[in-house]
């Protein structure tokens, strides 16, 4: 997909010498070499895949395996579709998926703009601040709960402590218009760095000698970022962009032991709303529908968003 | 902050540095506190720990390390009393609290079960894609791209989605909650990302060598091992590191798909409670312990993350 310029100049070189070398041609032993990582992605992704296609067409429970199974046709799909706690779901998610990218790419490009100016020091504290996004999202959202905690917590404290506001009124967490800030609280602090290691390569890949340029016909140093710094970085934002949106569409561990999809149902994305369908109520057949229109939706919106790329980049 | 000091020909002046400089710092020290605080809270004393306003200075004690490694049971002062010399430190330390060991907790086994879990997938990962990798950059193969495209897209799928049928399939072929179905599951999922870097990496390594060798009598297998895999060794170090990361700090699949057994430490640390709710010492020192390798990782890897990250499609 997005090597694919690379991939035609490599096929371009010369064919290999040998064609056949002892035993094995050459046809032989690419195959030989690939398959069993294609094996291995038929077992594991898309057999089960396919399962999921057909149970998304029955009443199949998990828990009860001996029931008959029906064939309920498009009733699934016709249920979630117009299920108001799907659309709901849905809406939970989007937002979390506008503002955390909002957020992770407005600060993260600023920070690699920042760093782009190579002050001392500047390598020992950008590995300081990649720190957080090496962590397990599940561990450290797991202690963001104590950070959190309106009462010992050091957030609430923190927030009190500029603010002025008595820490028993920060509840972040069972509160419904703070508990979803909550989660994009944690996932920002520890995903902008991944935004900005990429920023950071878009402004290093940008030659010297176009700002050499602009500075010969005196553009001002704004025009030169409005001009120069922001289209040719925008590639790579717009790739951060993508690498974000798909697992922040996914999102699932940190919601789940942040607030578990609460106060009531404020904080749950689509992945909690499948989880309990598929793992708590035992609705699998149902929740295969779901998964399935979730893939096809990611699926989808990343195509399209690929296709845009491209264009952007080709300018 | 001077937006004025954009770029220019000549190199950014001192004060501009000064202030991206500062703000840079400013941002990584606030970032860093989180983990700081983890960090200290695994020295504390459950009752330091939630002590209003937060306790910033506190006498250190191992308490919360001590908590994680074992059960504990409630005894009386007599019955302590009636109880010879502590033994070691945590001994010593629980019976403070009107406590004795009762045993070793779960903690250890699941943490040999994300060390198993994880580097047993890592090595699979990485030998296959290693093999894929050089087929794809190597080799005609037909439909490449679509190949390509359809291994990346494995990664598309919500885990949660993939769950549904892996935990169906697991439990007919018996491998529900076995290291072994977890590492099946984490070499599927990490494969996609070594089949794509690997092959930004051997792309980059000339075919002349291989010819080379063959010319001089080498089968293309050993050409492959002599010249390609040396060569790659940098790339299939990074990558493995890449994979390692992901399967150590991988939840939902763990959560959903193990209960017991071969339950790994993501979904084993936040269910550590303590008397009266979660023992944050303990968390505390989980997590610290958790962390650790992955934090000597990344110090390692800093100058290969930003392929990584990127499934080599950002070249440096």
């Amino acid at each position: 997909m997005l090597n694919r310029t690379a991939d035609s100049v490599a096929r371009a070189t010369p064919e290999p010498l040998a064609r056949k070398v002892r035993g094995i041609s050459d046809k032989g032993l690419a195959w030989l070499f690939i398959s069993p990582t294609i094996l291995l992605l038929l077992a594991i992704n898309i057999f089960p895949l396919f399962w999921a296609i057909y149970l998304s067409f029955t009443n199949f429970r998990a828990n009860r395996p001996n029931e008959v199974v029906k064939n309920l046709g498009f009733a699934n799909y016709q249920r979630i579709l117009t299920d108001q706690d799907i659309w709901i779901a849905m809406q939970t998610t989007a937002h979390f998926v506008f503002w955390t990218i909002l957020l992770q790419t407005v600060i993260g490009f600023t920070l690699a703009w920042l760093i782009d100016r190579k002050f001392r020091g500047h390598a020992f504290w950008t590995t300081i601040i990649l720190v957080p996004m090496m962590l397990s999202p599940a561990v450290v959202g797991n202690f963001w709960r104590f950070l959190y905690e309106p009462q010992i917590g050091l957030f609430a404290y923190a927030i009190s402590f500029v603010t002025g506001i008595p820490p028993t009124n920060i509840q972040m967490l069972s509160n419904v218009e703070l508990a979803p800030w909550s989660i994009i609280i944690v996932d920002t602090w520890m995903w902008t760095p991944y935004v900005m290691l990429i920023c950071l390569a878009g402004l290093r890949s940008i030659p010297e000698y176009i700002y050499e340029a602009a500075e010969v016909d005196r553009a001002s140093n704004w025009r030169q970022f409005w001009s120069i710094t922001l289209p040719m970085a925008l590639p790579f934002i717009m790739l951060a962009v993508l690498f974000r949106g798909i697992e922040n569409f996914k999102m699932f561990d940190m919601v789940n032991l942040l607030t578990g999809g609460g106060p009531g149902s404020t904080t749950e994305v689509a992945s909690i709303t499948l989880k309990r369908q598929a793992f708590e109520s035992w609705r699998t057949g149902y929740s295969s529908a779901f998964a399935i229109i979730l893939f096809v939706a990611v699926f989808g919106l990343a195509n399209i968003y690929v296709k845009a790329l491209n264009k952007v980049k080709q300018r | 902050m001077s937006l004025t000091t954009a770029h220019s020909v000549v190199a950014p002046s001192s004060n501009a540095k000064l202030v991206a400089g500062t703000i840079i710092v400013a941002y990584a020290l606030i970032s860093i506190v989180p983990l700081l605080w983890i960090f200290a809270t695994s020295f504390k004393t459950p009752p330091d720990s939630i002590a209003y306003p937060p306790k910033i200075v506190f006498q250190p004690s191992i308490e919360g390390y001590c908590n994680l490694f074992t059960t504990r049971t409630r005894q009386t002062p007599e019955y302590i009393n009636s109880l010879g010399p502590a033994t070691g430190f945590c001994d010593e330390t629980v019976r403070k609290r009107n406590m004795v060991i009762a045993g070793p907790s779960n903690f250890l086994p699941r943490f040999v079960n994300s060390l198993i879990i994880a580097f047993g997938s890592t090595f699979c990962a990485v030998f296959l894609g290693t093999l894929s990798a050089y087929g794809f950059s190597r080799f005609k193969v037909p439909l490449a791209d679509d190949l390509l495209f359809f291994i990346l897209s494995t990664r598309f799928m919500p885990p949660i989605a993939v769950a549904i049928p892996i935990y169906l399939m697991y439990r007919e072929l018996g491998l529900s909650d076995t290291a072994l179905g977890m590492i099946l599951l984490y070499t599927a999922v990490n494969v996609s990302l070594a089949v794509w870097l690997l092959k930004g990496f051997i792309d980059e390594i000339p075919r002349e060598y291989e010819e080379a060798a063959m010319i001089d009598g080498y089968t293309r297998l050993q050409a492959f091992w002599r010249t390609v895999l040396p060569q790659a060794t940098t790339g299939i170090a990074a990558t493995a590191i890449f994979c390692l990361i992901f399967a150590w700090n991988e939840y939902a699949f763990a959560a959903l798909l193990t209960s017991g057994t071969a339950q790994t430490a993501p979904p084993f640390i936040p269910t550590i409670i303590g008397e009266g709710g979660q023992d944050w010492p303990a968390v505390a020192a989980g997590t610290t312990i958790f962390l650790v390798p992955i934090l000597v990782f990344t110090i390692l890897l800093r100058k290969q993350l930003l392929r990584g990250i990127t499934f080599g499609a950002v070249r440096k």
